[in-house]
């Protein structure tokens, strides 16, 4: 499902990284400054690699050999990040519709009641960002994300800025999205315990 | 009570109508240009960005001369948008309102420059995963988010258009009714013997626009921020 061999530039050092994993839910670990985010970004075409190649299953959307390079509102990235980034001009029922801008009808896997029921997020729908917590926050932000219709999903450590009581509300969540919604999940984390709770498969980065 | 002879109503008026037509005109370009410097990286964004500003330092007869040189019924431009385009400059209100629009874009470029800049980035990225081209992320995240700033903009360029004189009656002149604004105005009062009330009564005017504008510019912006805190 995952194929990435790409090399990363991040200031002066180069570094290469591949991962090609079968699983649906893979979760990347590694010390911080081990580049975690940074192979996020790239899949999502926010950075781009120096060479090398990523496909999803597989649809190619960076080869540096076929001079393919895909731009990231055409790539099909469902993108939750570790300070969920909500619209703070839009209220939630706004944010959460964002990416259905210019969708057909059919065809879509996901319909904005399933996934507000999925995430609980029903009472929150009026309410603006700015009055948030940091735990509904994040919910709101997978349902904006699970609602643009991806082909894939990457987490950026989603718990990161959650006190435990946040955590422990929002993991059940996040394993209800990894079981009831089809999609390949690559999940960014340094906290082992998460990483047990969600992933199939983990993979390092060195 | 101040009441207005016809001439002063007419200038008053005239100056209100170059001043509103100038800021809202700069707005697109103010926009645009404010967007390039703001994100853009470009080969000579220096330039663009010292060409914008040339307007705040140099004198502004200057610039009254190069628009009559250009624009004006003998200029190449101005002839070309005379006949082709049917708009035409010289002598004319539009003429002032395009004088007093350039005097005042880099006030426009300025608060609009930096309110995108101050737009977060992290919010631009977020739209874009979510399937939105760089045209919608403009028009439904940076620009919504920057509005502030384009207000503070609008009315700044609508302030400035309001004083402005040395490009104003270089290009256009001082016609009663047709190019004479407040401050032409004014200026014409100070060359005839007895004018004193009348300067008394359309500086005072002068004041009171240029006051209301810019405490309408500080609700504006504020409302947008309280807006958004909610």
């Amino acid at each position: 499902m995952l194929d990435i061999d790409i090399l990363l530039r991040r200031g002066q050092f180069e570094r290469q990284v591949r991962i090609v994993e079968d699983a649906r839910v893979l979760a990347l670990t590694g010390a911080s400054g081990a580049g975690k985010t940074t192979v996020l970004n790239a899949i999502a075409g926010l950075v781009r690699p120096v060479s090398g190649r990523i496909a999803i299953d597989g649809r190619i959307l960076f080869d540096s050999a076929a001079r393919i390079d895909l731009a990231t509102h055409r790539r099909r990235i469902g993108y939750v990040f570790q300070d969920a980034r909500l619209f703070p001009h839009r209220d939630v029922r706004a944010n959460l519709l964002y990416g259905r801008h210019g969708q057909r009808g059919d065809g879509r896997a996901f319909a904005l009641d399933a996934v507000v029921d999925l995430l609980g997020i029903g009472h929150l729908l009026q309410r603006h960002p700015g009055n948030l917590s940091g735990g509904e926050a994040q919910r709101v932000a997978i349902g904006r994300a699970l609602l643009s219709q991806p082909a894939i999903l990457l987490f950026d450590e989603p718990l990161s800025a959650l006190d435990q009581a946040r955590r422990e509300e929002l993991i059940p969540y996040l394993q209800r999205v990894r079981d009831e919604i089809a999609l390949p999940m690559v999940y960014v984390s340094h906290t082992e315990d998460d990483v047990r709770r969600l992933a199939h498969v983990v993979h390092a980065l060195a | 009570m101040l009441s207005f002879t016809p001439a002063e109503t007419t200038a008053i008026l005239l100056s209100l109508k170059v001043a509103a037509t100038a800021s809202l005109a700069s707005l697109p370009a103010g926009i645009a240009v404010g967007w390039l410097l703001a994100r853009r990286r470009f080969f000579g964004k220096e330039l663009l960005d010292a060409l914008v500003h040339l307007p705040l330092v140099l004198p502004p007869v200057v610039v009254g001369y190069a628009l009559l040189v250009w624009l004006g019924h003998n200029g190449v431009l101005g002839r070309f948008l005379h006949e082709h385009v049917g708009i035409s400059f010289a002598f004319r209100w539009t003429g002032a309102a395009l004088a007093s629009a350039i005097m005042g874009f880099p006030l426009v470029v300025r608060a609009i420059r930096l309110s995108i800049e101050a737009v977060d980035r992290r919010l631009e990225q977020a739209a874009s995963t979510l399937g939105a081209s760089p045209l919608r992320v403009f028009f439904t995240v940076t620009l919504p988010l920057a509005w502030p700033g384009v207000v503070a903009g609008a009315v700044l360029g609508f302030a400035k258009a309001l004083g402005e004189f040395g490009a104003t009656i270089t290009f256009v002149s001082n016609i009663p009714g047709e190019t004479q604004t407040l401050a032409s105005a004014i200026y014409g009062l100070m060359q005839v013997p007895g004018g004193e009330a009348g300067i008394w009564r359309l500086a005072a005017v002068a004041i009171a626009i240029s006051l209301a504008a810019l405490l309408a510019s500080e609700w504006l912006v504020r409302r947008q921020r309280g807006r958004e805190r909610d």
